[in-house]
């Protein structure tokens, strides 16, 4: 790519959510916004190669979308709205919005770019699409960007993309920042979406890294910038404190081959000190808004009980199972729970664990446990430290079965083997 | 990938120590904040005293030599810095263009290095090493 090429792109990530977000205020049709941006990026990409990058790049693609929007208008060509009406009127509607999206491109504000993000997140849209649009439109990233972090093809993706945006018109979403229950219910999708974004980058271990890394800061971008929009929503703090708090430990969380290591076992000179510092802070400031006891909040209180022990050994279990008992109450979930019985192991020892982790797999049926090969690693573990060797031996070759994950398979072989030693010893 | 924007403030290396930035220099010093903090690019800040206040220690023999400032013969030196969060040196740089500088002012944009940049000699070397006192 030429350093203008690039420069281009750079100006696009900094000023795209912020150009889309102003003409959606107009056109309330965040596809035709997108359309807009990118004629005006096209644009660019043709004439500054030749006269050179703008002093005001930001300002030029405003400018040139403007432009576009209104030659579109002018033309009819994009008005969608009322075309069954005469004429007269739709020449008049035009005119009417070709002033709107004059003035409007004067400013954006704040409220502009949550109202793209709501929309980006609607939940009429399924999840995978509410994530390719959110990365879309306010992460500024290309559909194949999109498609080569989630390992999907680039078509596929891109369907995915003008699906979402299509189920959106149709839906007549209006383009509006939602009020009182509407509000919450909204903000939660846009945290679940953020969160998912993270976690892709978090979690998934097959793939490309860099790409993967990528994902993992631009979640805590999104994040952050949520933090500025939403100052009062504690959960969007807390969403951030448990990103941060997750992120700061990605440099141990792989061995010199490649292997997983797990958090009892990390180096914690590894761990970001900083960004546990600026996890800690965005915590704070969500349980100083009163929502300590919200999932993400009392999530990021567990993340934070481990990274404040300076070994393995000092970690506060007891504050943490007290913090997964408040959590299982508000979300009643399997994986909660299974983690509360690991937490509960550490304090009364692993039949204690046992009894919990069984307990908590009656109540959630087998079907809502199939397929999660946590529960028999779990549960071989806690035999494992029982001493019942055989049994153990069963639920980790069950849970090797279950898992398609190559280095999830690769630590439960390792544990394996362990357990073949110990039962050699005995 | 971070970066560093150091800033070099024109005539910083003759500043009195009590030097600073006016009232309506700072306001407008803070709109860019705001939009780096609103973009979500933003991890830490600060300004720096001026040379007056500070001093050099040299190391000419290997051994420290400690001089105070002002420092006569120095020019561009760094009067603050903003850490950023960004995708591309290339956005770090347009970052950079944003900023509100006057005349003659230079800001110098930096890659922090990130541990998986060394190579594994180098990481081995920095193993174990605590830098916990940053967490409260």
């Amino acid at each position: 790519m030429s350093d203008v090429a690039k420069t281009i792109e750079a100006v696009w990530k900094i000023e795209s959510t912020r150009l889309i977000a102003a003409i959606a205020r107009v056109t309330h049709d965040i596809g035709i916004a997108e359309e807009l941006a990118q004629d005006a990026l096209v644009t660019a990409l043709e004439v500054w190669p030749e006269e050179g990058i703008p002093d005001n790049p930001g300002a030029w693609l405003m400018k040139a979308a403007k432009r576009r929007g209104i030659d579109s208008l002018r033309r009819g060509r994009m008005f969608v709205q009322k075309h069954e009406e005469i004429a007269r009127e739709l020449e008049w509607q035009q005119q009417q919005l070709a002033d709107a999206l004059e003035h409007s491109l004067d400013q954006v504000i704040d409220d502009d770019i949550l109202r793209l993000i709501f929309t980006a997140c609607h939940p009429v849209l399924t999840v995978e699409a509410r994530i390719a649009l959110t990365l879309r439109l306010i992460g500024g990233l290309t559909t194949a960007e999109i498609a080569r972090a989630f390992l999907v093809p680039e078509k596929t993706l891109g369907q995915r993309i003008s699906r979402a945006k299509k189920t959106l018109s149709e839906a007549h979403v209006p383009f509006e920042t939602p009020s009182g229950d509407e509000l919450r219910r909204r903000v939660e999708s846009v945290l679940m979406v953020v969160y998912l974004i993270s976690n892709e980058g978090y979690t998934a271990t097959s793939g490309d890294e860099w790409m993967r890394a990528a994902l993992s800061e631009e979640a805590l971008r999104l994040g952050r910038m949520l933090g500025q929009l939403l100052p009062g929503e504690s959960e969007v703090h807390a969403l951030v404190a448990l990103m941060e708090l997750q992120a700061s430990r990605n440099a141990a969380r792989r061995g010199k081959n490649g292997e997983a290591v797990l958090l009892p076992n990390q180096d914690r000179s590894l761990w970001d000190y900083a960004q546990i510092q600026r996890g800690m802070t965005a915590l704070e400031r969500a349980q100083r808004l009163g929502g300590g006891a919200k999932p993400y909040a009392l999530q990021a209180a567990i993340a934070a009980c481990h990274m404040r022990a300076r070994t393995a050994e000092e970690t506060d279990w007891d504050g943490i199972v007290l913090l997964y008992d408040a959590l299982l109450q508000i979300n009643p979930s399997p994986i909660v729970a299974l983690n509360r019985a690991v937490a509960i192991s550490m304090v009364q020892g692993p039949a204690a664990g046992l009894d919990a982790l069984d307990a908590a797999a009656t109540l959630a049926g087998d079907s809502a446990l199939a397929g999660y090969h946590l529960f028999p690693s779990v549960r071989g573990d806690l035999l494992m430290k029982m001493g019942r060797l055989s049994e153990a031996r069963e639920e980790i070759q069950r849970a090797i079965a279950m898992t398609k994950n190559l280095r999830e398979q690769e630590l439960l072989a390792n544990r394996l083997k362990q357990l073949e030693k110990a039962a050699f010893s005995v | 990938m971070r970066f560093m924007m150091m800033v070099i403030p024109e005539g910083y290396e003759l500043a009195a120590p009590d030097a600073v930035p006016s009232a309506k220099a700072v306001a407008k010093m803070m709109e860019y904040n705001k939009a780096l903090q609103k973009a979500g690019v933003l991890l830490a800040l600060d300004g720096l005293f001026p040379p007056s206040t500070g001093a050099r220690i040299s190391y000419a023999d290997g051994k420290p030599t400690v001089t105070d400032g002002p420092f006569a013969e120095t020019k561009e030196v760094i009067g603050g810095y903003w850490i950023i969060q960004v995708r591309s040196r290339e956005e770090a740089i347009e970052w950079a263009k944003r900023a509100p500088m006057s005349n003659n002012e230079v800001i110098e944009v930096r890659q922090i290095h990130e541990m998986p940049d060394f190579p594994e000699d180098v990481q081995k070397a920095a193993e174990g090493f605590e830098h916990r006192n940053v967490v409260a």
